[in-house]
């Protein structure tokens, strides 16, 4: 684990270095410069944030649903415990992915929020969590609240893909790869328009947040863990 | 005696405890009633657009169902029935039975608010007869399913009221995106290709949610 601890912050840090201080420019000679992507210029730099905190965003909560789907098998609480503290950083990312989306939209589009299908997709797993939780602290018993919000993840779940993969393809909005986008099907990184020594680095901060969420995840399954004992023993 | 007759005696077992008390259907109109004049009041004789109907419709059918479906489930829990409904019959049985009375209520539901909107609003006319019978019944369907399972999610909870639409709204948006986009269409007049997608979308949702609810539902029903 703490090689994940190290290895985390060590790409983080390189990734807000190297992100931010790599010169943008128009005709790129050599490794050390990004070209310039038509219509994002300078702003292009927030896909290192918010495309990966978005990802460990949906990772988490697929975490969240398996560790459900394995404590409605074998009704061991611990299961439970890694459901929860998934979800909880699920949360955590699905904010930051929030924040860093409206303040690019703002600076892109104009306006914090536009009700773009994919801001709606993020704002609807939001709300998920949030239901969760609540669902959590309106049950008393550990077996029962345990039961009922695994069963409600993986309904909420069901639903996922309908706003994460079918609404944004089929709807018109302002994020690439939504219908009627003549560059071309599917997201940024996907695309040509990402040169390869921006994709490296992009791919980078995508191992470094989810080497984050794996390491968080870790410590806060270990607290949640000692809660539990204590509250056992009291 | 069959999962078909067992189901089919959970329904009429249902609709005959509904008949006495008339708690869910007083509620439901009650709902529509207060809804509807609001917005009325609020629109003072406009016009709204089909946009803003289609809305408005789909709004009151939401949270009248919110304040009705859930009766399903947590009217056995508040009996004491629930234990004994347990004993006779299986999960499954129970299941099937109160999704077919939940999608007869959204049924019902949906047929009486578009008579209301046919009456009150003159722009509320319905070009597209066929795209608005799938919309209507599709849309019924999913509503239902959805309903169904977290209704007897929150009957084992403690604050059911509140939780109700608190946890049905996140699954039930793509629903009533799709559902909202189709009946738009529906009063455009628009040919039925043009809901293709939309209709292609309800019937996945439907599918999933309620084959989805049906493997979960042990796990909720079983104390």
């Amino acid at each position: 684990m703490t090689a994940v601890k190290y290895g985390s912050i060590g790409i983080i840090t390189l990734v807000l270095i190297a992100g931010l201080a790599i010169p943008l420019t128009r005709s790129p000679q050599g490794w050390l410069e990004f070209p310039v992507i038509p219509g994002l210029e300078e702003k292009a730099r927030n896909i290192f944030f918010h495309v990966p905190t978005a990802w460990t965003t949906v990772l988490a909560f697929l975490v969240s649903m398996f560790y459900g789907i394995r404590y409605l098998r074998k009704r061991n609480l611990d299961d439970d415990l890694k459901s929860v503290t998934s979800a909880g950083l699920g949360f955590l990312f699905c904010v930051l992915a929030t924040v860093t989306g409206a303040l690019w939209a703002k600076f892109n589009w104009g306006s914090f929020w536009n009700w773009d299908p994919r801001q709606t997709s993020i704002f609807i797993l939001l709300l998920i969590y949030g239901a969760y939780f609540a669902l959590r602290s309106a049950v008393e018993t550990d077996e029962k609240r345990a039961t009922l919000s695994a069963v409600y993840a993986v309904i909420a779940g069901l639903t996922v893909p309908f706003f994460i993969f079918i609404m944004p393809r089929m709807m018109s909005g302002l994020h690439p790869g939504a219908k009627g986008d003549s560059s071309g099907a599917g997201p940024l990184f996907e695309s040509k328009m990402m040169a390869a020594n921006m994709r490296v680095l992009f791919y980078i901060s995508m191992i470094g947040f989810n080497l984050l969420y794996v390491w968080l995840f870790n410590l806060r399954l270990r607290v949640a863990r000692l809660d539990y004992r204590r509250l056992i023993q009291s | 005696m069959s999962a078909l007759s067992s189901t089919y005696a959970v329904v009429v077992k249902d609709v005959q405890s509904e008949l006495r008390t008339r708690y869910a259907l007083n509620a439901l109109v009650m709902f529509v009633v207060t809804t509807v004049s609001i917005i009325l009041f609020a629109l003072r004789g406009d016009q709204p657009s089909n946009t803003v109907l289609a809305g408005m419709f789909w709004v009151v059918v939401f949270f009248t169902s919110m304040s009705g479906l859930s009766r399903a489930f947590v009217s056995e829990e508040e009996r004491g029935t629930s234990l004994t409904l347990q004993l006779i019959a299986s999960p499954s049985v129970i299941y099937f039975g109160k999704l077919l009375f939940n999608v007869f209520l959204t049924l019902t539901l949906v047929f009486g608010v578009t008579i209301v909107y046919t009456v009150v609003f003159p722009g509320f006319t319905i070009q597209s007869l066929d795209i608005f019978l799938a919309t209507v019944f599709l849309g019924s369907l999913g509503l239902a399913s959805a309903a169904t399972i977290i209704a007897a999610i929150i009957a084992k909870a403690n604050t059911r009221g509140t939780l109700y639409p608190v946890l049905s709204f996140p699954i039930l948006i793509v629903l009533l995106m799709t559902v909202m986009s189709a009946t738009v269409k529906s009063l455009d007049g628009e040919p039925f290709s043009e809901a293709m997608g939309d209709v292609v979308v309800l019937i996945s949702y439907c599918m999933v949610m309620t084959a989805g609810s049906f493997l979960l539902f042990d796990y909720v029903w079983k104390d």
